[in-house]
């Protein structure tokens, strides 16, 4: 056995990272159980992206440790990351689509690098991933052809080709108009419950990702500030989850900038004597 | 006075410590580049569609050059000679010209602007979109399905693309001496065929072009790889795509000349 199968399919321990000498996680703790949805949540710059590329083998902790099903990403060489990668699926911000593909292509793109199943299976289950995020219609298009609500349900297809056991969103809301919102957000619940996969969805939006995920984690200059399910979050106290879950404009997150007082910026103190 | 010294020295020696990093980048890539050959020669389709974009689509200004340029060396190299009544020496000029030097250089500095800028552009781009964190994601190596057909697309279409050039340079050189100056087209051809040598002319020229090709092609694939992931990014990568494979081609051809020199 090459590792023991526990309840949770990722678990972050202690993670620190730095980039040069600038620390972007602090020693973070997080625990992705099978099958749930989760989200990390927090401002811009505050280490959730991080997070999940360290969670993806794409970067390597400064000290702790990353585990999938068991077994440390941060020490696996390429080809047994690449192994492991094979179970696991991504959504990028915008897509990336590979433009020079027909929506089809890019669907069958996994299918024909990793598996030698025949052009006619693939076809069939190219279909049907299409056909799950309500785009079978459309496989013959090309990105430069699509919304960005169309190209982000066809990444998604791409990225549950091969039934991943793990799929990663990196700000799948981002940019979408509100009825693309929905569509993605009961997507990545759907898709999520119908594989049987864990899902991390690195988002802002804090309303329609409150609504399909099972728990949250908060993070805020590079550790977890808050954790919870979407009903602990709504009902809070923690200041700088209220003013996040409420976009308030001032909280622990300033409205200002740091900078020198205003009356001495404007040179009042002088002029008033 | 001291702190000003200090600052230049400093600002030299960052200077020195990146131009040393990244040409130890750029070795590394290229390494791992012929490394991971295999797995893109594998996919030899992939090179195959790569050869038409860099080659099949450079063909147009490589022709046009390559003809303009044997037009040229034609009219000065009939203007020289004549002087020496010894025109019909012309053909044998516009030849070794073309075949030694001006084939694989010009056609070089050509593909460097037309498919190297191209190349870069589009990797960077690819980069800027996250596809090749996508196709790493995926578990594809983005060094054997990206950069290595590519690569190996421009090292093949380079000797080709300097030998249509030589040959067009060379019709054009018979258009202008045979045709409109009337040197006896006889004479252009049989004092071609006498002095041009296969071995020392022709293969030369070829083994100019095969490593302008990897120069050429290598720069384009770094700065691709390399270029920050932003428009400005692709941009500067681009232009120093075309302006250190520019140099890189004359001083490769300073090099690669002063070996083949025999001095007879």
């Amino acid at each position: 056995m090459e590792a023991a199968i526990t309840q949770n399919l990722v678990e972050v321990e202690d993670v620190e990272f730095r980039y040069d000498l600038r620390p972007v996680l602090k020693g973070i703790h997080m625990r992705f159980p099978r099958g749930k949805v989760l989200a990390i949540m927090g401002l811009s710059g505050c280490g959730k992206t991080t997070t999940l590329r360290l969670i993806a083998g794409q970067l390597k902790p400064t000290r702790g440790s990353v585990r999938i099903a068991g077994r440390p990403v941060h020490t696996l060489d390429q080809s047994e990351l690449y192994t492991l990668r094979r179970r696991m699926g991504m959504l990028f911000q915008f897509g990336a689509l590979f433009t020079d593909m027909s929506v089809y292509d890019n669907v069958a793109f996994q299918l024909r690098e990793h598996t030698a199943l025949p052009e006619a299976i693939v076809r069939d289950l190219v279909l049907m991933k299409l056909n799950a995020v309500g785009l079978r219609g459309a496989h013959r298009l090309m990105p430069s052809e699509l919304s960005g609500g169309m190209a982000r349900r066809v990444a998604l297809a791409r990225a549950i080709a091969l039934d991943p056991m793990l799929i990663m969103y990196d700000e799948p809301f981002a940019g979408l108009d509100p009825i693309s919102l929905g569509v993605i957000g009961n997507l990545i619940r759907r898709l999520n419950d119908a594989l049987g996969a864990t899902s991390i969805v690195v988002t802002h939006d804090v309303q329609e990702s409150l609504k399909i995920v099972d728990y949250v984690y908060f993070m805020s200059e590079g550790v977890v500030v808050a954790q919870g399910t979407p009903d602990e979050i709504r009902a809070s106290g923690e200041d700088y989850v209220r003013q996040f879950v409420h976009g308030q404009m001032d909280g622990p997150v300033p409205f200002h900038f740091a900078g020198r007082s205003y009356p001495s910026d404007l040179r009042l103190e002088r002029a008033l004597g | 006075m001291d702190s000003v010294l200090l600052r230049a020295l400093r600002h030299i020696g960052h200077r020195v410590i990146d131009g040393v990093w990244r040409l130890g980048y750029a070795s590394r890539f290229f390494a791992l580049v012929l490394l991971r050959s295999g797995p893109s020669f594998r996919r030899f389709p992939l090179t195959v569609r790569e050869i038409y974009y860099a080659g099949v689509l450079s063909l147009i200004i490589i022709l046009v050059s390559g003809l303009f340029v044997g037009m040229v060396l034609g009219l000065q190299g009939y203007d020289t000679l004549q002087r020496f009544g010894s025109e019909e020496a012309v053909g044998t000029l516009v030849a070794l010209s073309l075949v030694r030097e001006l084939g694989p250089v010009v056609a070089a500095l050509l593909f460097a602007s037309r498919a190297g800028s191209a190349m870069t552009a589009e990797i960077g781009l690819m980069k800027a979109t996250e596809q090749i964190t996508a196709l790493d994601m995926m578990a594809i190596d983005p060094i054997a399905r990206i950069v290595g057909p590519r690569f190996w697309a421009g090292v093949i279409s380079m000797p080709l693309l300097a030998a249509l050039f030589s040959a067009m340079g060379i019709f054009g050189g018979y258009l202008i001496a045979v045709v409109l100056l009337g040197v006896d087209a006889g004479a252009f051809w049989s004092q071609m065929q006498a002095s041009v040598d296969l071995q020392e002319d022709v293969m030369n020229g070829v083994i100019k072009s095969i490593v302008f090709g990897v120069a050429v092609t290598a720069i384009a694939l770094f700065e691709g790889y390399d270029a920050p992931p932003t428009a400005e990014g692709v941009s500067g990568a681009t232009t120093r795509t075309v302006v250190t494979s520019s140099l890189a081609v004359l001083a490769l051809d300073f090099v690669l000349t002063a070996f083949m020199f025999r001095g007879t």
